[in-house]
């Protein structure tokens, strides 16, 4: 397993998952017994959609004792960002840079 | 937009095509954290009971102090934590910070970053969560193309 861009794409293209984010943004750490309330799918479901989250480096989890809690990871998110969205604050930070030197010659 | 409660416990991970020697130096050398981490200058000398100090770029003011728990180079590495850049964060208890780093297939490892112990640092914990995610994909950044984040 990478950070693969498509395994981020694929397991945010479904809405139970990005709903599952959700839920773990609002709280951090939780169970699958947590999680799997107020959703109206199986445990099983529940723990398929985790697993491809978790696949995707978005969800990170921890045993503490018997129990496994589930952790938001931003980080593959970032990297999209930076990606894709760095490129456009290059382009405004050299446009600025152009803009200061054609000032400063003109002066 | 619902807020966030601040978490007691925090944790982020990110692959990163290095050795974990590699990712090792690029936490324990100021040199490179100047690179990643705000510009800080990370200071110690990372046996258990040492201090644990990140400097401003300048070195004029103490951003972070803290005290090394344990640090196995270069898989592991645990330090106290207390965020002095904020009148607010300075005055609450340490939390803790561990790097665990696990060498994977193909050149590739696995860096967790762990921030726990936060009951006692409600703010600290609010501060540092977008934080770190801007950390480790600088971090990563840094090491896969040797170049810094451009924002």
């Amino acid at each position: 397993m990478t950070d693969d861009g498509d395994l981020v794409f694929r397991a945010l293209a479904d809405p139970t998952r990005r709903h599952l984010l959700d839920r773990l943004f609002e709280r951090d750490g939780r169970t699958l017994t947590e999680l799997e309330s107020g959703l109206e799918m199986t445990r099983f479901g529940v723990m398929k959609h985790l697993r491809v989250l978790e696949d995707a480096g978005l969800v990170v989890t921890r045993r503490s004792g018997r129990e496994k809690h589930h952790y938001l990871n931003p980080v593959p998110i970032r990297l999209i960002h930076d990606r894709w969205i760095d490129k456009y604050t290059e382009r405004r930070v050299s446009t600025l840079a152009d803009l200061k030197t054609e000032l400063e010659e003109s002066a | 937009m619902t807020t966030m409660t601040a978490q007691t416990t925090q944790v982020y991970s990110v692959f990163i095509r290095a050795s974990p020697e590699q990712i090792w130096d690029a936490i324990t050398k100021p040199e490179f954290t100047a690179k990643y981490f705000y510009g800080s200058h990370v200071d110690s000398t990372f046996v258990p009971g040492a201090t644990f100090n990140s400097w401003s770029p300048d070195h004029s003011q103490l951003w972070v102090d803290g005290v090394i728990e344990e640090a196995e180079k270069p898989t592991k590495l645990s330090h106290t934590w207390r965020a002095l850049y904020d009148e607010e964060t300075a005055a609450e208890e340490y939390s803790r910070v561990t790097w665990e780093i696990e060498p994977g297939d193909g050149g590739v490892s696995k860096l967790t970053v762990v921030h726990d112990r936060l009951e006692g640092a409600p703010k600290t914990a609010a501060n540092v969560a977008g934080g770190w995610m801007f950390v480790l994909s600088g971090l990563k950044t840094l090491l896969e193309t040797g170049k810094p984040l451009a924002g």
